[in-house]
C-alpha cells in the first residue's frame, strides 16, 4: 500500500467571501461554515474564530484537534466510514493542509477537555500553538444527553476539516512525502536482514464518552487487528473521547502519528516496519485479558522481532500497556513503551497504575502532574469558567486577574504518549 | 559571605578511637578537623571550615537511637552551621542507618541542609535516600577520595541553595523525584532509537525505571458479617449534592467525610459525582451505583449485616497519586477504627 502526501504549507489564515488556499494563505468564508454547523439540529450557535501563533488568546475547553486533508487520487476519501463512505482508505495522493488545524470547543461536555494557549509558558507545551487554527465554540441545545453534545461537536469539527481539505484538492503541493508498505512476505523478501517492528497503537475504548473510531467502528467493540500505516494518513481512526487532556490523542494526533514517521524514518535502513497493530483499552478485566491475548498472538503471527507500543489516558488502561508490554515479551518480541506519568504535584509518588519487571524500556512524555502558572491572555475563545473543574483544575485555579494555576494534565497534547512532543521526565 | 560553616559527623573509627571494640562510644564534641575532615578541608579550599566534629561510637547510636539522636542534634544546634554533613559511610551497615538519621533529624529540626554518603547497598541508603541526599560511594574506605570529590562541591551547592542537578550529574543517588524537562529528540523518536538499541542488544537507559509494586495483600474474611459494622469508601467521587469540600475532578487534594445517618437511598436530588475520569450521568443519575447505601440499607434491615456505618469517606481516584491516597486511608482508617467498624466496602470506578 502506497500514498503519497502533498503537503501545502499555510503560514497564515484569515476570513474572507471566498473559501481558498492562495499563497500559503487559508481564506475562510466564515458564514459558509457557519451554516453547514448549524445544520446540525442539537447545534443550537457556534462562534467560528481564528487563533494564529503568538497571538494572546487562550481556547478552552479543547475538544479535538483536526488537519484539513483531502484525497487528491486513489480509492475513498478522508475520515472513511465517517465522513467518507467506508471505502479502504491509505493508497494514491492525499494532500495536506500543513499548518493549519480545526480546533473544536464551546461548552463543556466532560471534564476531561483542554487549554490551549497560543503564546506564553502555556504555548510551549501543546503542539497546536504552532498552528494557524479555526475555531469553532459550539453551543449546544438546551437539555441535550452528554453523548448526542459530544457528538455534535466530534462532527462540527470533521465536517469543518473536510470542507477546508477539500480547498486544497488542486493546489499543486510544495512537498511531497512517500510512505510505503508491502504485504509482510514481500519486505520480509525486500530486507530479510533487518528486524522485523510492528507498532501496537492503544485505541483509548473506556466508553462513557472515552470512544476512538476505526472506520467508524467504535475501538471498544473490536478485537486487534492489523492496520497500514498510511490508513492512519487517511483519517481512519479519530477521536471522540474526553479523556485528559495533555494525554488525549486528537484526531490531529492520529493523522501525523509520530510513531508511524519515525518507523519509517529507519524502515529499510535499521528495521523493516511491517505494519500496525490496532487494540483497545476497554474497562473489563476480561476485555484486557482477550485483547492483549489478541495482541500478542498476532506479534508472534506475523513473526515480529520488535514493537512500540503506545498508551492513551492514564490509570486504568496502564493495565492494558503492563498486559501488553508482558505478553509480547514472554513471546520473545522486544518491546519498548510510550507512555506519561502521574507521579503527584512533587513528583515523589509512583508515576504509573501498573508495572512489571519485563517493562525495562520505556519512553515517558511527563509527569502530568506537574503545575503551571498561565498568565493571562487578551481573549478567551469558549468559555473559561471549567477551569476550576476539568481534570488537572482545582478550586481557585483561576485568578482574579485572567491567569490559571494547573496540573499540565489540563494542556491539550502536554505529556502525548504517541511521543509527539519532546518533554519527559528524569529522576532527581 | 563569609565561610560556609560545616559541621561533620563521623564514628569512632573515622574519628581514630578505635574499632568494634570501641563501638559503645558516647556522642561526643570536638571543635577540630578530624580524619575525613582533612580531605574535606582541602576540597573546601577558602569557602567553607568545619568548625566541629561530632563522633559517635555506631553501637551507641543504634542502641540508644533517641537518646542520641537528641544529644547529636542539641551539639549541631549549639553551633548553628550551614550545612550538616554525616560520613561517609561508605557499606558498614549501622554506621551508613547512623548518618542517614542523624542528617535526617538536623535536616527535619534545623531546616538546614544535609549530605551524607554511602555505598549503594548499604541499608542505610534504601531507608533514606529519599529524604536526604546521599552521594554514591565505593564500598570501602579506599573510596574515600573519590567520595570526597563528589560529597565536597554537592555540599557547596547545597549551602549556597543552588539549583541541584540530577543524580547522575551530581553522584547522589535518585531520590524517586520525577521532574520534567525538554528532551532534543521528540519520544517517538526516543522510542524508535531506543527499540532499534535493543534489538541489536546494545544498552539503552529506560526513562523511567519499573518500581517496586505495592500489592496489597488481603484482610483474613470477617467472622460474622451479620454482626459487623460496616463502612462504605469510595474513589469515585460520590459527595453530596453541589460538592461542599469542592474535591477536584482529577488529582485530588483531598477526601470528604460525609454523614448518611438520615438517608436509605442516594438520589439525583442529594448526591452526585465529582470524578472526572468516567462520564458522571449514570453516577449523577442514582449515586447508589457508585456507593450502595440503598442495599447497604436494606441488608441491614434484613440482618445480613450488623450496621451501616454513619460515615462514607469519599475522594476521587482520578489522576490522585498514590502517596496522597495513601496518606487520606492512613488518616481517616483510624478513624474508622476508633469508630468501631469491622469491615470496609471500597469501590472504585
Amino acid at each position: 500500500m502506497k500514498l503519497e502526501l502533498g503537503y501545502i504549507y499555510i503560514n497564515d489564515i484569515k476570513f474572507s467571501d471566498l473559501s481558498k488556499v492562495e499563497n500559503g494563505t487559508l481564506y475562510v468564508n466564515k458564514e459558509e461554515i457557519e451554516a453547514m454547523i448549524l445544520e446540525d439540529e442539537n447545534v443550537k450557535s457556534v462562534k467560528v474564530e481564528i487563533a494564529k501563533p503568538g497571538e494572546s488568546i487562550r481556547i478552552t475547553p479543547v475538544k479535538d484537534v483536526i488537519e484539513p486533508r483531502v484525497k487528491v487520487e486513489g480509492p475513498g476519501g478522508i475520515f472513511p466510514g465517517i465522513i467518507s463512505k467506508v471505502e479502504t482508505v491509505g493508497m494514491g495522493k492525499t494532500n495536506v493542509l500543513k499548518g493549519s488545524a480545526v480546533v473544536t470547543t464551546g461548552k463543556i461536555v466532560g471534564f476531561q477537555e483542554g487549554i490551549i494557549d497560543m503564546a506564553g509558558v502555556g504555548a510551549e507545551y501543546t503542539p497546536f500553538s504552532k498552528l494557524n487554527n479555526l475555531v469553532l465554540a459550539c453551543e449546544p441545545v438546551d437539555g441535550i444527553e452528554a453523548h448526542e453534545h459530544e457528538k455534535s461537536v466530534r462532527m462540527a469539527g470533521l465536517k469543518t476539516s473536510t470542507y477546508l481539505g477539500k480547498l486544497a484538492k488542486d493546489i499543486k503541493p510544495d512537498e511531497v512525502e512517500t510512505f510505503e508498505t508491502l504485504s509482510i512476505v514481500d519486505s520480509i523478501k525486500k530486507y530479510p536482514e533487518l528486524p522485523k517492528v510492528a507498532y501496537v497503537q492503544m485505541l483509548q475504548s473506556q466508553g462513557l464518552l472515552h470512544d476512538t473510531y476505526v472506520y467508524g467502528v467504535d475501538a471498544k467493540r473490536t478485537l486487534s487487528t492489523l492496520i497500514n500505516p498510511t490508513e492512519l494518513m487517511d483519517g481512519a481512526i479519530i477521536s471522540g473521547n474526553c479523556v485528559s487532556a495533555c494525554d488525549k490523542n486528537t484526531t490531529y494526533h492520529h493523522l501525523n502519528n509520530p510513531v508511524v514517521h519515525d518507523l519509517f524514518e529507519k524502515h529499510g535502513k535499521e528495521i523493516n516496519f511491517v505494519g500496525i497493530i490496532i487494540t483497545n483499552e476497554n474497562v473489563y478485566l476480561a476485555d484486557k485479558e482477550r485483547s492483549s491475548n489478541w495482541t500478542a498472538k498476532l506479534a508472534e503471527q506475523i513473526g515480529l522481532d520488535g514493537v512500540i507500543i503506545s498508551q492513551e489516558g492514564f490509570g486504568n488502561p496502564d493495565t492494558d500497556l503492563i498486559m501488553n508490554c508482558k505478553k509480547i515479551e514472554e513471546k520473545g518480541i522486544k518491546t519498548v513503551i510510550i507512555t506519561d506519568e502521574y507521579a503527584g504535584r512533587d513528583g515523589a509518588s509512583q508515576s504509573l497504575a501498573d508495572a512489571d519487571e519485563k517493562a525495562d524500556a520505556v519512553v515517558t512524555g511527563g509527569n502530568a502532574n506537574e503545575l503551571i502558572e498561565l498568565k493571562p491572555m487578551d481573549k478567551i475563545i469558549g468559555d473559561i469558567m471549567p477551569v476550576n473543574t476539568i481534570a488537572g483544575g482545582f478550586d481557585g485555579s483561576l485568578k482574579e486577574d485572567g491567569s490559571i494555576v494547573v496540573e499540565l494534565q489540563a494542556i491539550t497534547g502536554a505529556t502525548n504518549e504517541l511521543g509527539f512532543n519532546k518533554l519527559t521526565a528524569k529522576e532527581y | 559571605m563569609g565561610k560556609i560553616k560545616v559541621v561533620q559527623y563521623i564514628n569512632q573509627f573515622y574519628a581514630g578511637i578505635g574499632g568494634e571494640e570501641k563501638a559503645d562510644y558516647k556522642p561526643e564534641v570536638r571543635e577540630e578537623i578530624i580524619g575525613p575532615g582533612m580531605a574535606f578541608k582541602a576540597a573546601f579550599k577558602d569557602e567553607a571550615e568545619i568548625i566541629a566534629t561530632i563522633i559517635c561510637g555506631d553501637s551507641y547510636f543504634n542502641e540508644n537511637l533517641d537518646s542520641a539522636k537528641e544529644k547529636i542534634l542539641q551539639m549541631v544546634k549549639k553551633y548553628n552551621p550551614d550545612i550538616f554533613i554525616a560520613g561517609p559511610a561508605f557499606n558498614a551497615g549501622r554506621y551508613g542507618v547512623a548518618c542517614g538519621t542523624i542528617a535526617e533529624a538536623v535536616q527535619t529540626e534545623m531546616k538546614i541542609p544535609v549530605l551524607t554518603g554511602m555505598y549503594c547497598e548499604n541499608p542505610g541508603a534504601d531507608m533514606f535516600r529519599k529524604s536526604v541526599y546521599i552521594v554514591e560511594t565505593k564500598n570501602s574506605a579506599a573510596g574515600m577520595r573519590a567520595a570526597v570529590k563528589k560529597m565536597a562541591p554537592l555540599a557547596m551547592k547545597l549551602a549556597k541553595g543552588e539549583e541541584i542537578g540530577s543524580p547522575s550529574e551530581e553522584g547522589y543517588l535518585s531520590r524517586g523525584i520525577r521532574k520534567n524537562y525538554f528532551a532534543a529528540d521528540r519520544g517517538s523518536k526516543r522510542a524508535v532509537d531506543m527499540l532499534i538499541k535493543k534489538l541489536k542488544g546494545e544498552e539503552f537507559i529506560t526513562e523511567f525505571p519499573m518500581p517496586d509494586f505495592d500489592r496489597v495483600e488481603p484482610n483474613p474474611a470477617v467472622k460474622d458479617i451479620s454482626k459487623a459494622k460496616v463502612a462504605l469508601v469510595t474513589s469515585g467521587g460520590i459527595v453530596p449534592k453541589g460538592n461542599p469540600d469542592r474535591i477536584e475532578s482529577s488529582s485530588a487534594s483531598k477526601y470528604g467525610k460525609y454523614d448518611i445517618l438520615n438517608y436509605t437511598d442516594l438520589t439525583s436530588e442529594t448526591h452526585e459525582t465529582a470524578h472526572g475520569g468516567y462520564d458522571p450521568t449514570y453516577a449523577n443519575q442514582d449515586a447508589d451505583r457508585v456507593l450502595p447505601v440503598d442495599i447497604m440499607r436494606e441488608f441491614e434491615k434484613e440482618g445480613k449485616i450488623g450496621e451501616l456505618h454513619r460515615y462514607f469517606y469519599s475522594t476521587t481516584g482520578n489522576g490522585t497519586s498514590v502517596a496522597n491516597s495513601k496518606a487520606y486511608a492512613a488518616e481517616f482508617s483510624k478513624e474508622l477504627k476508633n469508630d468501631g467498624v469491622d469491615a470496609v466496602i471500597l469501590t472504585s470506578t
